[in-house]
């Protein structure tokens, strides 16, 4: 099927946040603190503008908690008495031309008593600093399983690395954009970008100390999001909402690019270190891991991306004795947040670099020490839990492999790097999983809920909070109802995302949409089918063509009623989680990968420019080929970017470089078609018997492609992203042209 | 605010039409909030992403970088303006995804359909470079506009 949605956006008709039509509002504008920290003493408005003409916004005037809601409460909406990072927001403005509001924002300043900062998350800290805990750290997390010091102790050849990556900015290309209004019944109302409808609700309710009946949240089209827009936009919407309570007036707050990139989350930079026993025929026998993340100015997301980093650090490999340890580490810079992969990507990037690098202390193939430890079915992962399903990983790095020509390539790689003067050409391989769903209980927890409507139109309607952010959630929904139902595609319709319309069936994040989510519809398609069934009284719940008869005759005795069908998350039997060990099943399944880079560097600039790319994946069943290659394609470049030329430049906790001239992501012309194949095996709790895609492709790309130039130049690259002036520092210069 | 505004007529989408701007006013915003036209959208305003990318007398621009009083007498053409069939092969190719970018895309991929004498010099990726796409991937967007250029030379 193809993209439902897909020609109103090819044609512009489709109306984005900024794009609808609004009579008598106002724009919205956030003054922000301009200090990484301190205590502010004052705020002074510039006596040349004349105030009566702007609705002002502080933090009096919340008339709920000033907390922004998520995990932990610690992050003001506007900040009242000490600021944590640079952009932090403090006084809100509104008014009817956009150009003066601009002008006025400059107008104010934020007097602030500064406070000594913390940047780098490992500088032992003067008590000065401390602004959480004892230790400003976050979370502390750690797994383990056997026993890995005595393992490490015994161990034949021990090898160590130590592996950095970089914040990464998202990049959606419609930035951050929210309307908030009152409506005729005082319900506080936002409509616009985002990923989370839920979590916004959750941050009105807080914020203006309502129940759910008191606020409500629509999505609009949303112009990509990556994790972007999972957090970060109930902010923006509390303040948006806060500035049309206060005005009486419908308000609109759109981020132009600079402020969207610096004040606004980003992928959290990392460290990790591993220390590695092996046999000398390279069978792993302990993994000691060691990883912090920067978390930025507040805790947000920070708990729960590290706790995904850490239960993907040990890589899919089987080792009996692991000890993974994390912090997530407070810094005075804009707090770091979701990003496709959540943690994933970072831990992936450390363990599969070390993997090369152990594969070069034994003098062994980066591809067989991969083959003899790669888990196989009745292994256990890091938090024992055992691999049940899927395609057998050998069989996905042979196909990688394959597709690649890896042999052939590298030999005539090994030719061509010879004869030529300052090109090198170079392979590298990554293997990889990404567990789908919330980690541990989370989905338990969740308890994500689903309805499916039977309409006396005779059509079923889905209604649910997940969103369409591009990722193809209203093809995939269509698609799994209709086949659940066994009807044409077009008796489905699926409900746009509004918390007055639909059941919480969990944010639209963790590449849980189709697996997850899609299986509620599946269930809700039968408790539906089956009051049909009792209603015409049938014996038993009907499909196909009995179900759309029965529908119709239902419909045409019940006019403008509907039966409901429903849903709710109940965990896979099998799967059991242990919060306080961190063992058990950390996911209900895994997706895995293999993926292969080729890449020329050039030795007279040190670009690194990625020539070939191989992905080859096991998310269960492809449910739609298009949509499935397109987010593997999309993941894949946004993935090359990270590896390669994304760099945000910090000064004083703030991204310098928030602009996208000098913030780089791969044009077309920066990267190669991407070759993606996909081995399929339903899996069969998702649905359609889907597991995750999403996130999955973020997490294999950047060890390939820096694998592959440790192939072709003979460095170590342990640090993303791999500039040419981070290369140019490895290469020593006797071997440059 | 006491700008002078300035009056001039341009041919918006094969049509006569007379404004009032500001001098300083981009044709961005003269799209989008004067005129209604939201197709083109605001990716960066600075001329960097392609989102807000129009014709301009037959040239790809990036209309964020416009100020409209230039367009005085010439002829702009919007994505609303593009006949929905020739969006097909794009749409069969998965080159949308969020579709923030997409309007921008389209005019440059009409662009290409309508020059594809270019193509003897340059590649589908180094003429679509302009426009930064977050979701796609680029692979989605390249096999369209090659169907597009196809379908287009099988039927002249
Ligand atoms: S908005 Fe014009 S180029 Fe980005
Ligand atoms: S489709 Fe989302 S940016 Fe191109």
């Amino acid at each position: 099927m193809l993209r439902l949605e897909g020609l109103s956006k090819l044609t512009g008709a489709e109306r984005y946040a900024d794009d609808m039509p609004l009579c008598d509002f106002l724009w919205g504008m956030t003054v922000r603190s301009q200090s990484p920290r301190g205590r502010i003493v004052d705020i002074r408005f510039d006596p040349s503008v004349d105030w009566s003409q702007f609705t002002i916004v502080t933090h009096r005037d919340i008339p709920g908690c000033n907390e922004v809601y998520l995990i932990e409460k610690d992050q003001p909406i506007l900040a009242a008495t000490h600021t944590r990072h640079i952009h932090e927001a403090v006084v809100l403005l509104a008014h009817p031309d956009r150009q003066a509001l601009r002008r006025a924002v400059g107008k104010v300043k934020v007097i602030v008593d500064e406070l000594p900062p913390v940047f780098d998350p490992r500088a032992p800290l003067a008590p000065e600093q401390l602004q959480h805990g004892t230790e400003n750290v976050f979370k502390a997390l750690e797994i383990r399983k056997g026993d890995a010091a005595a393992a490490l102790t015994a161990a034949p050849v021990v090898v160590e690395g130590e592996y950095a990556t970089g914040a990464q900015e998202h990049v959606y290309i419609e930035p951050n954009a929210m309307i908030a209004w009152t409506d005729e019944a005082g319900v506080i109302c936002v409509r616009g970008s985002l990923q989370c409808p839920y979590y916004v609700l959750n941050a009105l309710k807080h914020a203006f100390a309502r129940e759910a009946d008191g606020v409500r949240v629509i999505q609009t089209p949303t112009g990509g999001g990556f994790g972007g827009k999972e957090d970060y936009p109930s902010i923006i919407a509390v303040h948006a909402a806060l500035l049309a309570h206060k005005s009486g007036k419908q308000v609109k707050i759109i981020y132009d690019r600079d402020e969207d990139m610096a004040a606004t989350t980003k992928r959290h930079p990392s460290i990790v270190r591993h220390r590695t026993g092996v046999t000398k025929d390279g069978l792993l026998l302990a993994q000691d891991i060691d990883i912090i993340m920067d978390g930025g100015a507040y805790v947000t997301l920070s708990p729960v991306v590290l706790s995904r980093g850490l239960i993907h650090a040990a890589g899919p490999y089987s080792c009996a004795n692991v000890h993974v340890r994390g912090r997530a580490v407070l810094t005075n810079c804009i707090p770091h947040g979701a990003f496709r992969g959540f943690g994933a990507p970072q831990t992936h990037f450390a363990n599969e670099r070390h993997m090369d690098r152990i594969a070069a202390h034994l003098g062994m193939s980066p591809v067989e020490l991969r083959r003899r430890n790669l888990l196989k079915k009745g292994q256990t992962t890091s938090t024992g839990q055992v691999i049940r399903d899927g395609v057998d990983r050998c069989e996905l790095l042979d196909a990688a492999l394959d597709a690649a020509r890896y042999d052939a390539r590298r030999q005539r790689h090994a030719e061509f790097n010879r004869a030529h003067p300052y090109l090198r050409r170079g392979m590298g391989v990554a293997t990889f999983h990404h567990g789908a769903g919330f980690t541990g209980s989370g989905e338990d927890y969740l308890a994500s809920k689903l309805a499916v409507a039977a309409r006396s139109d005779g059509r079923v309607e889905v209604r649910s909070a997940s969103t369409e952010m591009g990722q193809g959630t209203l093809t995939v929904f269509t698609t799994i109802a209709a086949e659940a139902l066994d009807i044409p595609a077009d008796r489905v319709v699926v409900a746009n995302p509004d918390t007055h319309l639909v059941p919480n069936s969990g944010p639209t994040v963790a590449s849980r949409t189709a697996m997850v989510v899609g299986h509620l519809i599946e269930r809700a398609c039968d408790d539906m089918a089956g009051q049909l069934g009792a209603a015409r009284g049938l014996s038993s719940a009907p499909r196909g063509g009995a179900f759309l008869a029965a529908l119709d005759a239902w419909g045409r005795e019940n006019p403008g009623r509907e039966l409901v069908g429903r849903a709710q998350y109940k965990k896979p039997e099998y799967v059991q989680w242990y919060d306080k060990t961190y063992q058990g099943d950390a996911y209900a399944t895994f997706s895995w990968g293999a993926y292969v880079a080729e890449v020329e560097v050039d030795l007279r600039t040190f670009s690194t420019r990625v020539t070939d790319f191989v992905a080859v994946q096991d998310i269960g069943r492809v449910l739609n080929d298009t949509l499935a290659a397109g987010q593997v394609t999309g993941g894949v470049v946004q993935a090359i970017g990270w590896a390669l030329m994304e760099e945000c430049v910090w000064e004083r906790g703030a991204m310098k470089n928030n602009q996208l001239t000098n913030y780089i992501i791969p044009t077309s012309f920066d990267v190669p078609e991407i070759n993606v194949k996909f081995i399929q095996s339903p899996y069969a709790h998702g649905g359609g018997g889907a597991k995750g895609v999403g996130e999955l492709p973020m997490d294999g790309p950047g060890p390939a492609i820096l694998n592959a130039v440790a192939d072709a130049t003979g460095a170590d690259p342990c640090e993303l992203p791999l500039t040419p002036e981070r290369l140019m520092r490895l290469i020593p210069s006797g071997d440059a042209p | 605010m006491s700008h002078d505004t300035m009056h001039i007529a341009f041919t918006l989408n094969g049509k006569a039409v007379e404004i009032d701007v500001l001098p300083h006013e981009r044709l961005l915003d003269t799209l989008r909030y004067t005129l209604g036209l939201t197709g083109a959208k605001e990716g960066c305003g600075e001329g960097e992403c392609g989102a807000c990318t129009v014709h301009l007398d037959g040239l790809p621009v990036n209309s964020c970088l416009v100020p409209t009083f230039q367009v005085r007498g010439r002829d702009v053409r919007t994505v609303e303006h593009l006949s929905p069939a020739l969006l097909a092969p794009l749409h069969e190719c998965g080159a949308t995804q969020c579709g923030a970018c997409t309007p921008g895309v389209v005019m440059a991929a009409a662009w290409i359909r309508d020059n594809s004498h270019l193509l003897s010099r340059f590649s589908i990726r180094e003429l679509m470079a302009g426009n930064l796409c977050r979701c796609t991937g680029y692979d989605g967007i390249v096999h369209g506009v090659e169907r597009l250029v196809a379908s287009e030379q099988g039927a002249a």
